[in-house]
């Protein structure tokens, strides 16, 4: 058995194409930017009403993965997951990459980006983004100390376990903020719930885990890697398992929901009669981003096949997209209850009204961009560092084809 | 300065870098920190509060049953006060205070009443805020550091009232006491410009001047007010009371 060998990646035509690719939709982003910047968020989709939108779907999911991305260390150096070990390095480059991007979207879609430096130099320390910012930026520092430990000779082997532990801690603390940023809202029925915070730990875990599949057989493919079929059917299990968590921690909010009288009428708008978000919730985030997945990976008929790790990502992905779709824009979209007890008969602020939303292409090419920045830096982290295994086939990692 | 150069060559040259570094520094600021540069020339918080009295607790109270259903009069008074108006975008334009028209589910009763900022003791938008640019005076008036709203909307989603609006275009002719820089949040500012000077919001003012007299403004922490008057005598209420936020906006004969 060699042992592993991490090596630069050297640059190949479909890389160099899929680079520009990613170029380009970063260009369309600062387009998109500029163009939100000049004439205001007026030409945007979103509105006083839903104030929210695709950007932040795309940031959320980008951040969400991010801490999800980087259990694959974690497996290994926290819970002595061997196969995990050889993709460590790579689950940190991304890790932080995924976390760029999201940040990226988020802070270029503020009502006023260039005073970011504001929102670096005064905090109020009751509000979750404040602490969030500090978890944001704690987490990049500490997932770059942890590669370090992982990417260092002569360091003592516990260095990188300690790290691993301190770090994958962190992360938890990180999608426990991001979740309370919705927990925390106490006005809204689709939001105010403590479980927000677990569910999305779990939604990190499958999406961070699917997301990583589909950067890992990427980028071995482009630069021409072998990558076992055997490792990646043991990833695909484990993202199995998380689909099955996320949709768990899915049914206890709705049936928590659902027992209490104040909330039916939320819970029937997301899963009975709200168009839209109805469909997204049962058809995007339920059957394509969890049961669709499970069974792909679970069912004896197609669970060897080569193709299903990556497809039961990619449905992974979209269900993610759906599900944050449903939890950021459908939450707005509900209106608040501002007068209990009434039915609002006129109101020119559509108090009362199911709010509309129509997201608009510099919505989705900010969002697009955000990704595109997460896997161009990844990509340029393996061009640049010894972070991508020359050799995963299972021979060469002890893994079986049939394991 | 040039003495010291010709003596101590080592020193001068310290001073020179740190002269440089100063005014690279300088050049930063005014280049990366427009918003920093503003606040630091005026109109922060505690700018804003050094007029505030903790002593008051300013508020309004509503009495729904002589608003008048057709009358707006307290909608055009504060977009006339605070030069803020219908752009033709009815999801987009910011609306500092609204009317709305209920029907109890129960009794069928209907009521017209206005809704605006509720100004209360314990705001779920300050909560939230990551800047600290939304922020409460210490005479319980709730606003938004125009200079320091980085655009987040955070306020916009923890306000159990709708009472918040985002900038989302440019305007112009704006009013000296209410900048409406795109790009960030407002909402009702119970006139804190009017109220500083001793006059009283121009809502309260429009509602007066119709003769339905169904706003009243004053100091809850005045016993002697009539506003304090009115609420330990008669029964009002707040919205979303079960929040328990003790809104300086109280609504009675709703």
């Amino acid at each position: 058995m060699e042992r592993t060998i991490y090596r630069e990646i050297k640059m190949t035509p479909q890389l160099w194409q899929v680079a520009f690719l990613l170029g380009a939709f970063l260009l369309a982003a600062l387009a998109a930017v500029v163009y939100v910047e000049e004439y205001g968020h007026i030409v945007t989709g979103m509105n006083n009403q839903i104030v929210w939108g695709l950007p932040h779907v795309f940031a959320i999911f980008l951040i969400v993965a991010a801490s999800g991305a980087l259990n694959v260390a974690s497996m290994a150096s926290v819970f002595g997951k061997t196969h995990y070990k050889p993709v460590a390095r790579l689950s940190g480059i991304l890790a932080i990459s995924l976390l760029v991007g999201g940040l990226a979207v988020l802070v270029l879609d503020l009502g006023r980006p260039d005073r970011l430096i504001v929102a670096m130099t005064r905090y109020n320390f009751k509000s979750i983004f404040a602490w969030n910012i500090y978890l944001y930026t704690g987490f990049m520092a500490i997932v770059a100390v942890y590669l370090f430990t992982q990417m260092s000779r002569g360091l003592p082997g516990n260095y990188v376990k300690q790290m691993g532990m301190f770090a994958f801690l962190w992360r938890l603390a990180l999608t426990t903020g991001t979740g309370s940023i919705f927990g925390f809202l106490v006005a809204r029925p689709g939001y105010d719930a403590a479980i927000m915070a677990p569910l999305f730990i779990s939604m990190s875990f499958s999406y961070g885990l699917a997301v990583f599949i589909l950067v890992l057989t990427a980028l071995c493919r482009l630069s021409n890697r072998p990558l076992g079929q055997g490792l990646m059917r043991k990833y695909a299990r484990l993202l199995a398992i998380f689909c099955a968590v996320v949709l768990y921690f899915t049914a206890v909010q709705h049936l928590t929901n659902l027992y209490v009288a104040e909330h039916t009428g939320f819970e029937r708008f997301i899963l009975l009669d709200g168009g839209i978000y109805t469909w997204l919730f049962w058809g995007g985030q339920v059957l394509i981003g969890g049961l669709l997945p499970m069974l792909l990976i679970w069912h004896p008929a197609t669970a060897d096949a080569p193709s299903t790790p990556v497809m039961a990502s990619i449905l992974v992905v979209l269900g993610g997209f759906a599900q944050l779709y449903v939890i950021v824009v459908g939450g707005q979209a509900y209106p608040m209850q501002v007068f209990p007890g009434y039915e609002v008969l006129e109101s020119s602020f559509y108090d009362g009204m199911i709010a509309a939303y129509s997201p608009r292409w510099p919505e989705l090419f900010l969002g697009m961009g955000g990704v595109a920045l997460a896997l161009l830096a990844t990509g340029l982290a393996a061009k640049v560092l010894r972070i991508l295994p020359t050799n995963l086939s299972d021979a060469n990692i002890g893994q079986k084809a049939e394991s | 300065m040039s003495c010291d150069r010709s003596d101590k060559p080592e020193r001068g040259a310290e001073l020179s870098r740190r002269d440089l570094l100063r005014s690279g520094a300088a050049v930063a600021t005014l280049t990366l920190a427009p918003g920093v540069t503003l606040m630091a020339f005026g109109g922060s918080p505690a700018d804003a509060a050094g007029r505030a009295d903790a002593g008051k607790r300013w508020g309004l109270l509503i009495d729904v049953s002589r608003c008048d259903p057709d009358c707006d009069a307290c909608v055009t008074a504060c977009q006339v006060e605070n030069g803020w108006k219908d752009e033709g975008n009815p999801e987009t334009d910011a609306q500092w205070i609204r009317k709305v028209t209920l029907k109890n589910r129960d009794t069928g009763r209907k009521v017209s009443m206005p809704v605006m900022c509720q100004h209360c003791e314990k705001p779920p938008c300050v909560d939230v805020c990551p800047t600290g640019a939304s922020f409460k005076r210490v005479d319980g008036i709730v606003l938004v550091d125009k200079h320091i709203c980085i655009g987040c909307r955070y306020c916009m989603m923890a306000c159990p009232f709708k009472a918040r609006s985002f900038i989302h275009e440019k305007h112009v002719n704006q009013k000296s006491w209410a900048p409406r820089g795109k790009g960030t949040v407002e909402s009702c500012t119970l006139c804190v410009h009017r109220v500083d000077t001793g006059r009283i919001p121009a809502c309260v003012e429009a509602c007066e001047a119709t003769g339905n007299r169904a706003i009243i403004f004053g100091d809850l922490k005045d016993p002697n007010s009539e506003i304090s008057k009115r609420v330990a005598e008669y029964s009002s209420i707040a919205l979303r009371a079960d929040l328990d936020l003790n809104p300086g906006v109280r609504y009675s004969n709703l």
